[in-house]
């Protein structure tokens, strides 16, 4: 009885709620075409490209698709002593095809990257061929071995036997300074050439110390404009709106001007006798230049949010505070304080982000102790054309950056950006 | 901000050391732009205040780096300039179309996944710019687009859209949903509602994300240094290297130009946040 009362229909005779499922799916497909192009755009052109990165960073096929034959026969072989004549007679084959195409060099430096001292037996063994003194007839394993005294040494097969599969970590290990060992164990790269490792420190201790910069700078004067009366607050938020639409570069380059040694602030410093004229410091090319820079640059990206939370305090809360007994300190540390929190960590998890990314302006202002992890990347696009390697480093970087913006969702919501 | 005449003497003079503090910090803020301008009319060639500019001579200003910026031989800025202006103008557009849509189906609430999708969109504003760059760099040169206005304006609309979604998205927010309604019952088709009721009511939203985009494909360097070649060349990639080579006033010329377009779109910017909230009928 329950089911033919409750069952309404609409006009067109199909029950209500089925016609409710149908519109609502409807609906869903309509906003979800609205987003589709640029979701759509956006995949190909630019996750999908960053998804590539990844392979780029560990594809190692070149010397597994140079040496087939040579592979194909170490897979019998155990690695512990020099290998059989089987592998000689591979690699021979395999080195005879690259010499015909004229590629044996990018095996020899490949090679060579594994361990040093290949580049010059490659290239003499290409000489032996070249002059058909291989005779295949004959072992292959012995004559091979005659070329060069490290051909007997099991460590350089052992080295080849390593670059044998298509993938490889090596370039993620070389962003932390370590390697492969020749036992095929992870170990460290010597004390004084770790330099990637005081790199990603360096950048996170700018990053952080420019966001704490920030919060100390910012927090006033957010109260500031929060707390003066509009006509005055609106004049006083053009000092922070227009350096927020000015030219990167343009700011960059004032503060080239500022800091340089015959620069304002030397001046200035000088006028007031805090340094001596012919003893002006650097204060541009290392790290101070790119603290003040970003600073500077990143400060409206922190006072920004905290204004439009500190907006919407009531200043009666102050005054109940105060009129409880507080002192003003009291009152702005229990009542004040904790209502902002949600603004502090807005702004100081968007400056950290920016912060930990940056490129112009340290590598105007950074010199060589000022430089971040991103100069590096971009050297080793534009001049080592290591291409998988500042990949494995962009990612590395882009694993840190994408858990901050995780929890930046988390707590803030990425639909609560504020843009002036 | 005068205080009450009962205030103790240690308040007092926090308050005055609070009020040091920030003007200092304001002073920090503003004052770098400032520099610029005086030195670009330097008529010597160096960066730094010259003695005759110290004591106001007026011998020791100039036109002459902006003539240089204008009529120089080998002058790069025309160029680069009318570059600039073509790929933003053209990123522009492609991100206030792409982002309008896409904040248009973000604010409906029969919108699935709505946070995550979200987050993907917003991304490339969150990713550090090598790295897009070094991504963008990787696509564009697979399909043959990299060293053309086509690449880079592509690489500016997926850096702009952020932008516009975020801004059209919060003007959405406070849209109301029955004037929609209201006329689609009056008989109007949903594309004669958005054009005449949507999106005169979302414009100002529209346009101020459509100023942030411009700025972004404007003022970008990273991205543009990966993918341009000789012909592309743009401001900021001319800035840059002229701040890393030879640095001369002429780049301080520009700078004050740049400054001075900045000027003039922070006030758009600010006017059109001031109609869109009256719009909306926010009273402040």
């Amino acid at each position: 009885m329950s089911s033919e009362t409750k069952q309404i229909l609409t006009t067109d005779g199909i029950p209500l709620e089925v016609s409710l499922k149908k519109a609502e799916k409807k609906n869903k497909i309509k906003a979800f075409l609205l987003v589709a192009p640029l979701l759509f755009f956006l995949f190909i052109t630019y996750v999908f490209p960053i998804g590539e990165m990844f392979t780029r960073s560990v594809d190692d096929k070149m010397i597994t698709n140079m040496l087939p034959k040579t592979f194909k026969a170490m897979e019998k072989w155990d690695g512990k002593e020099l290998p059989p004549e089987e592998v000689f007679a591979g690699f021979y084959l395999d080195y005879k095809v690259l010499i015909e195409n004229q590629t044996q060099g990018k095996l020899g430096q490949r090679l060579n990257k594994e361990k040093n001292g290949f580049n010059s037996i490659t290239k003499k063994l290409m000489r032996q061929i070249k002059r058909n003194k291989i005779d295949e007839s004959q072992s292959i394993k012995e004559q091979i071995m005659k070329v060069h005294k490290r051909w007997r040494n099991v460590e350089y097969w052992q080295a080849i036997k390593r670059t044998a599969p298509p993938y490889t970590m090596a370039k993620y290990l070389k962003g932390m300074d370590m390697y492969y060992a020749a036992d095929g164990s992870i170990a460290q790269v010597d004390e004084d050439r770790r330099i990637h490792r005081i790199l990603w420190l360096r950048t996170l201790e700018i990053a952080l110390f420019v966001t704490i910069f920030c919060f100390l700078m910012g927090y006033p004067i957010a109260h500031l404009l929060a707390t003066l009366p509009m006509k005055y607050s609106n004049l006083l938020m053009i000092c922070v709106l227009l350096p927020f639409w000015t030219s990167l570069l343009v700011r960059t380059a004032s503060w080239m001007i500022l800091l340089q040694q015959q620069g304002v602030v030397n001046d200035f410093f000088v006028m007031i006798g805090l340094v001596a004229d012919d003893n002006r410091p650097e204060m541009m090319y290392n790290k101070v230049g790119t603290y003040v820079a970003m600073t500077q640059i990143l400060l409206p990206f922190m006072v920004l949010p905290l204004y439009s939370v500190m907006k919407t305090i009531s200043p009666s809360l102050m005054r109940a505070g105060k009129s409880l007994g507080g002192t003003p300190f009291v009152a702005f540390w229990k009542v004040y304080f904790p209502l902002t929190i949600p603004g502090i960590g807005a702004g100081c998890l968007l400056v950290f982000i920016l912060a930990i990314g940056y490129y112009i302006t340290p590598a105007l202002v950074g010199g060589a102790s000022g430089t971040l992890i991103s100069n590096q990347i971009a050297y080793h696009m534009k001049t080592t054309l290591d291409w998988s390697f500042a990949s494995a480093m962009g990612l590395m970087l882009l694993s840190g950056v994408l858990v901050i913006y995780w929890i930046y969702n988390k707590l803030v919501g990425v639909d609560n950006i504020k843009l002036g | 901000m005068a205080l009450p005449s009962y205030t103790e003497t240690r308040y007092r003079i926090w308050h005055y050391f609070y009020i040091a503090i920030c003007t200092f910090v304001f002073f920090f803020l503003i004052a770098p732009l400032f520099v610029i301008f005086p030195l670009s009319f330097n008529a010597e060639e160096f960066l730094v205040f010259s003695e005759g500019m110290k004591r106001l001579d007026p011998d020791a200003f100039s036109f002459r780096w902006y003539h240089e910026m204008v009529y120089g031989t080998k002058n790069p800025w025309g160029l680069a300039a009318k570059n600039s202006f073509i790929i933003a103008i053209f990123a522009t557009i492609g991100s206030i179309i792409l982002g309008t849509l896409a904040a248009l189906g973000l604010s409906s609430r029969h919108m699935p996944y709505k946070g995550m999708i979200m987050a993907i969109l917003i991304s490339p504003m969150i990713v550090p710019l090598i790295i897009s760059g070094v991504a963008i760099f990787f696509f564009m040169a697979k399909v043959g687009l990299a060293a053309t206005h086509t690449g880079i304006v592509l690489a500016h609309i997926i850096l702009g859209t952020p932008f516009v979604v975020i801004t059209v998205t919060a003007t959405l927010s406070g849209f109301d949903h029955s004037v929609t309604r209201a006329a689609a019952s009056l008989g109007s088709n949903p594309v004669n509602t958005f054009m005449k009721i949507t999106l005169p009511l979302i414009l100002p939203g529209v346009i101020s994300g459509g100023l942030f985009a411009f700025v972004t494909s404007f003022d970008e360097v990273v991205v543009v240094l990966f993918l341009a070649g000789l012909e592309n060349t743009t401001i900021p990639v001319q800035m840059w290297t002229g701040l890393r080579e030879q640095l001369s006033p002429t780049i301080l010329a520009v700078a004050t130009c740049l400054i001075l377009l900045s000027t003039l779109i922070l006030i758009s910017a600010e006017l059109l946040r001031r109609r869109s909230e009256r719009l909306r009928g926010i009273n402040r």
